[in-house]
């Protein structure tokens, strides 16, 4: 099985970097913004651009959880997969909501997370952020913000590493070719 | 882990793990509860059929508003308005059911066993609400689920169970769920209402309430089962409230953050006095409120197992 590193620690720090700053320059600062991560590595990326906003603007957003289990369109076909908690304590009426999730295929995971989200309240805006969109969408949804485009051959995979999860920050690309 | 089972029957037949997959995932269902709007898709489709034999208020409604919050369909029958009274059996009845195609039946019946039969003879899971004075497994894992929100933990506990213990069906499954971790557990209750060689099992028994309370983390009351004969095995229910019934003095004598518990219904006054009933000890009603997110997470595995 070939592997081949994508991003590095460095990369991606500068990646998230870029896209804390597209975040803050569509929404003009940060007011009313709150960041809502997709577990599991969402959550992580999440509170990175927290701290990042945190630099900029010295202000500290706040950080939800969110985890689509129940929203899920394939529960009967698949693996029953272990429901988290979801944990968003702030009310998200009326706030952009940054959705933050480490990568964007199908469109499925976006469908669903947003769904759950309308479920807890009427959010004024909800834009969708990830570090990596490997394209082949299933459904017409499209991210604001994206770390960095790579349409994956067949028999390919991209997988995202964070520190928190993996023990190691790193995008990669691994495959039979 | 995962989900295997097609039926949640009795907790004996559980794995300490199963127990901590079911506790873990109810965890997650609870917030729905908190939410404005208490409703997710997850379960949109299913249908899930209550089938109760015996009166019931907090099992019943608990289950129809797990199953509703879950976007499940579901459908009660009570035996008292159902072919029940015409004479149909048990079986014929569950086959019918089952022509109509429910994901799941919850059954509560006074015969020990009947839920096994329906599973035996079904495709559909079948959840067991209370057989008789067998079992009742969801009532064991709500309590589980509410021992280890208030304490933090279960391992390492003295839970106390007082009342009519031999007839109890919330006994027998806690005392199951409990041995499943490191607890000591101590039945309590006149002679008549403990089953002999309660030890097998692996319990204390005790026949003075002032003893079994002490140095309790939770104590778990009981009513008498009148509809199993219950009154008959004591000279009077005025005599069994003086030496039986939970009073706020036994409460000294339990550890300091004790947490008094009792599936319901109560009779105040008999097994629980009316100052610890709504005293700062009492979690009962937490229980109520636990038992919808626990039978949320056991709708959720038994619907989406691997088959």
């Amino acid at each position: 099985m070939k592997k081949r590193v994508f991003l590095d620690k460095k990369a991606i720090d500068r990646t998230l970097t870029r896209i804390t700053h597209e975040i803050l320059e569509k929404n003009e600062g940060c007011d009313n913004l709150c960041l809502i991560g997709i577990r599991t590595r969402g959550v992580y990326l999440a509170k990175r651009i927290q701290e990042k906003i945190k630099k900029i603007e010295k202000k500290e957003l706040p950080v939800g959880i969110l985890d689509i289990t129940m929203y899920r369109d394939d529960l009967s076909k698949i693996k029953l997969p272990v429901v988290k908690k979801t944990d968003i304590s702030f009310d998200i009426n009326n706030k952009i909501v940054i959705l933050i999730d480490d990568v964007m295929h199908t469109g499925r995971t976006t469908r669903a997370a947003i769904d759950a989200l309308m479920d807890l309240g009427r959010p004024q805006k909800i834009q969708l952020a990830v570090l990596v969109d490997r394209g082949n969408r299933e459904l017409p949804i499209h991210p604001d913000y994206a770390g960095i485009f790579y349409t994956i051959d067949k028999g390919e995979e991209i997988l995202v590493k964070l520190k928190e999860v993996d023990g190691k920050d790193e995008v990669i690309i691994v495959g039979t070719q | 882990m995962n989900w295997t089972k097609k039926d949640l029957l009795e907790i004996k037949k559980l794995t300490k793990e199963e127990i901590l997959l079911i506790l873990e995932t109810a965890e997650s269902f609870k917030e729905i509860s908190l939410r404005e709007i208490k409703k997710v898709p997850t379960l949109r489709g299913k249908t899930i059929i209550t089938l109760f034999y015996e009166p019931s208020t907090r099992t019943r409604t608990s289950f129809e508003i797990a199953a509703k919050r879950l976007s499940a369909d579901t459908i009660n029958i009570s035996a008292n308005t159902s072919s029940y009274v015409k004479g149909e059996t048990l079986k014929d009845t569950g086959k019918n059911l089952e022509s109509m195609k429910p994901d799941v039946i919850v059954i509560r019946h006074s015969m020990p066993g009947a839920p096994h039969m329906l599973a035996r003879t079904l495709k559909s899971s079948i959840i067991n609400a209370g057989d008789g004075a067998h079992e009742h497994p969801t009532q064991a894992l709500l309590d589980l689920f509410t021992i280890k929100e208030k304490k933090g933990r279960i391992d390492g506990l003295k839970v106390a169970i007082i009342g009519d213990i031999i007839h109890s069906r919330v006994a027998r499954s806690n005392i199951f769920a409990l041995k499943q971790f490191n607890t000591e557990v101590v039945c309590c209750g006149p002679a008549t209402m403990i089953p002999p060689h309660m030890e097998k099992l692996g319990v204390k028994v005790e026949y003075d309430i002032n003893k079994a309370v002490i140095d309790a983390d939770v104590i778990m009351m009981l009513r008498i089962q009148k509809e199993r004969g219950g009154v008959s095995y004591i000279p009077s229910i005025r005599e069994y409230a003086c030496l039986y019934g939970l009073k706020k003095t036994h409460l000294e004598k339990a550890k300091k953050d004790v947490i008094v518990m009792h599936p319901g219904p109560m009779n105040r006054g008999i097994e629980i006095s009316d100052e610890v009933a709504d005293g700062e000890y009492s979690v009962i009603l937490d229980q109520v409120e636990n038992g919808v997110a626990v039978r949320m997470a056991i709708l959720y595995l038994l619907t989406g197992r691997e088959q």
